[in-house]
């Protein structure tokens, strides 16, 4: 059985984003991690290839040159190969251009499943896995706190607010996992070294046997505007007071605002 | 990947491991899952076979977020370099793969009650018995002398002809009848890593288990020194950029007379001074390892000259660091009074600083020339 993680290089949660004029993350400028939200994917198919269930964990990732690190840096973690799609004409692709290409890519992979996290953590547009699945006609398998494989099914364990869902879908599906699988292990040395001599392969839109006009251009949106969100009023401190005088002044602004 | 490791899963755990004095085992399961207690071993015996450089940064890394644990890959080595340099192939598939993965621990035992910096003052007897020694006698301040697996030790075979001619070195196995931790020292610093006295009882040690010939010891101890004071260098570096780090960011939120401290010129001279000298010792750190790598005759030079300067820089940037945080920095809820005490012992273990400035006079009194005078 093969499992293909997809992933995406992302802008580190910390550091200083900037904007290109076309108001697109100017990724260059930031140090780029792995999605911290597809490396639970990443632990999900190691975990599943240690218990002897999965032959082979590969990677497929969609972006710029660089973003052959962040493949790099899974092969550290485990796994066996990568695939790079990358193409300048896929500059400011959106989720619409990023689902195509990847349909595509893993409809030449054909694996078992293709495992996603649960959604990215610069955009948090979450439609990825759900559009992939739906270009390749397979069943999603979304938000899984766990993924398990049978012979010819897949099943996840979903938390609700209630309880839990298992879901089972017949093989191939695409889907996707939450932070609930467990810790993301850190790549050991080994690993590290291992990972230089893993097959990693790139390809172009070409390879893929699509062009720009198929996407009908990398992006149907139009980034309009960003923003960065409002900074709260200051927070209104309560100090230096007696306990009476205290409490009566935070009741009276509890009271102005209708909150007691 | 060290950085994240040690920044996530290490430095949480320096207050605790300092406080409670214990030995932090989750982190040595850690350390040796991901590979890091076998960097300076070959890739044949299962190590990862970092040079030089690449070991001084891993523990560099490590001592910026806990002294104590970076004290593990260090003496993991420290133990090992006597086999490394004077074992024969036997004796390291015989022990390296279990080092090499950190099934093991290993420790080095030189130093004795009377035996500090006076190497050759070792009196720990080791006598022949057929095809094997007997060893007796004790050791002190053997840094996990306790938890070790096996403990390379050094005992005079031939006690007529003195520490420098009549000393050998063993590869002891701590479970061998005879051998027993019964006291560990109560630190200043370094508190999870546990220092032990060693006694000897008649410990039985196969011939098999002897480092090079008998009276090599005093050489192989000393070779073992020059290059395993280099890790000592690269600890006392993480741990000054580990104070240093701390005091930027502490400065940079702390508010006094309606400003931020890291707004006062006087904080700034500060903290500059404390980086530019820890880049200085960071640096000669790294020319150190690169000597080594290079396997350079004066080597000894070099390590010398880092752990001189490095141990002094962990001791300045670290009690300038407390001064930046001032009374927070005197206070155990704040990281820097731990560094400070860490920071001492590096300038004590492996060659006081003063053992130092003798190695770097009398190298350069050879290359001038001009040998050293006998006293």
């Amino acid at each position: 059985m093969k499992i293909i993680v997809c992933l995406k290089q992302v802008p580190a949660t910390t550091a200083e984003k900037r904007y290109t004029a076309d108001l697109r993350l100017d990724r260059a400028a930031a140090e780029a991690v792995i999605n911290p939200l597809d490396e639970y994917a990443i632990e999900q198919a190691l975990r599943l290839q240690e218990s002897g269930t999965v032959e082979t964990v590969g990677y497929l990732s969609m972006g710029p040159e660089q973003a052959a690190e962040a493949l790099r840096r899974a092969l550290a973690m485990g796994g066996d190969e990568a695939y790079l799609v990358t193409d300048p004409a896929l500059a400011g692709a959106d989720q619409w251009a990023t689902a195509r290409v990847l349909a595509a890519a893993l409809d030449r992979l054909a694996p078992d499943v293709a495992l996603m996290g649960m959604s990215s953590d610069d955009a948090r547009g979450s439609l990825v896995p759900a559009a992939v699945a739906a270009l390749r006609g397979v069943p999603l398998l979304s938000y899984g706190s766990e993924l398990s494989l049978g012979g010819a099914t897949a099943r996840i364990r979903r938390l609700t607010a209630t309880g839990f869902d298992l879901l089972e879908a017949p093989l191939p599906v695409v889907a996707s996992v939450t932070d609930q699988v467990g810790e993301p292990r850190y790549a050991s040395l080994k690993g590290i070294m291992a990972a230089k001599r893993k097959p990693m392969e790139t390809w172009n839109l070409a390879d893929l046997g699509l062009s720009i006009a198929d996407l009908h251009g990398a992006a149907l949106t139009r980034v309009v505007e960003v923003r960065r969100p409002e900074a709260k009023p200051p927070t209104e401190r309560v100090e230096n007071l007696g306990p009476d005088e205290a409490v009566a002044r935070i009741a009276d602004w509890l009271v102005a605002r209708k909150l007691i | 990947m060290v950085r994240e490791l040690a920044d996530e899963r290490i430095a949480p755990r320096a207050a605790e491991i300092d406080q409670k004095a214990e030995f932090p085992w989750d982190l040595k399961e850690l350390l040796a899952k991901q590979d890091l207690l076998g960097i300076c071993f070959e890739s044949r015996f299962g190590g990862t076979e970092l040079d030089n450089v690449g070991q001084a940064i891993v523990v560099e890394e490590i001592a910026r977020a806990d002294a104590t644990t970076s004290l593990i890959p260090i003496v993991q080595k420290l133990g090992s370099l006597p086999i490394t340099l004077a074992g024969s192939e036997e004796q390291k598939a015989r022990y390296f793969p279990k080092l090499a993965s950190g099934e093991w621990l290993a420790a080095f035992g030189l130093t004795e009650a009377s035996a500090g910096s006076d190497v050759a003052a070792v009196r720990m007897r080791a006598r022949r018995d057929g095809d094997q020694y007997r060893l007796s006698g004790s050791k002190r301040f053997i840094t996990h002398g306790s938890i070790a697996n096996l403990v390379t030790v050094f005992a005079l075979t031939d006690p007529e002809a003195g520490g420098r001619k009549g000393m050998s070195a063993f590869i002891v196995e701590t479970d061998a009848q005879g051998f027993s931790a019964p006291r560990l020292e109560h630190k200043m610093g370094i508190r999870g890593s546990p220092t032990a006295e060693l006694n000897f009882d008649e410990v039985p040690v196969p011939v098999a288990n002897r480092l090079g010939e008998e009276g090599d010891g005093f050489r192989i101890a000393l070779a073992t020194l020059d290059r395993s004071r280099l890790s000592i260098a690269a600890q006392a570096v993480g741990i000054a950029r580990g104070a240093l780090d701390f005091a930027v960011t502490y400065a940079a939120q702390r508010e006094q007379f309606g400003e931020r401290v890291a707004d006062l010129q006087g904080v700034q001279f500060m903290l500059a001074d404390m980086a530019s000298q820890t880049e200085a010792a960071r640096q000669l750190t790294y020319a150190a390892a690169a000597a080594v790598d290079a396997g350079a005759a004066d080597l000894s030079y070099w390590t010398s000259c880092a752990k001189l300067v490095a141990g002094d820089v962990a001791m300045r940037v670290t009690t300038d660091a407390v001064q930046v945080l001032g009374g927070y920095g005197y206070i155990s809820e704040y990281p820097v009074e731990r560094m400070m005490r860490d920071a001492k012992i590096t300038q004590l273990y492996e060659g006081t600083q003063q053992i130092q400035r003798l190695i770097v006079a009398r190298q350069l009194l050879q290359r001038a020339g001009v040998a050293q005078r006998a006293k």
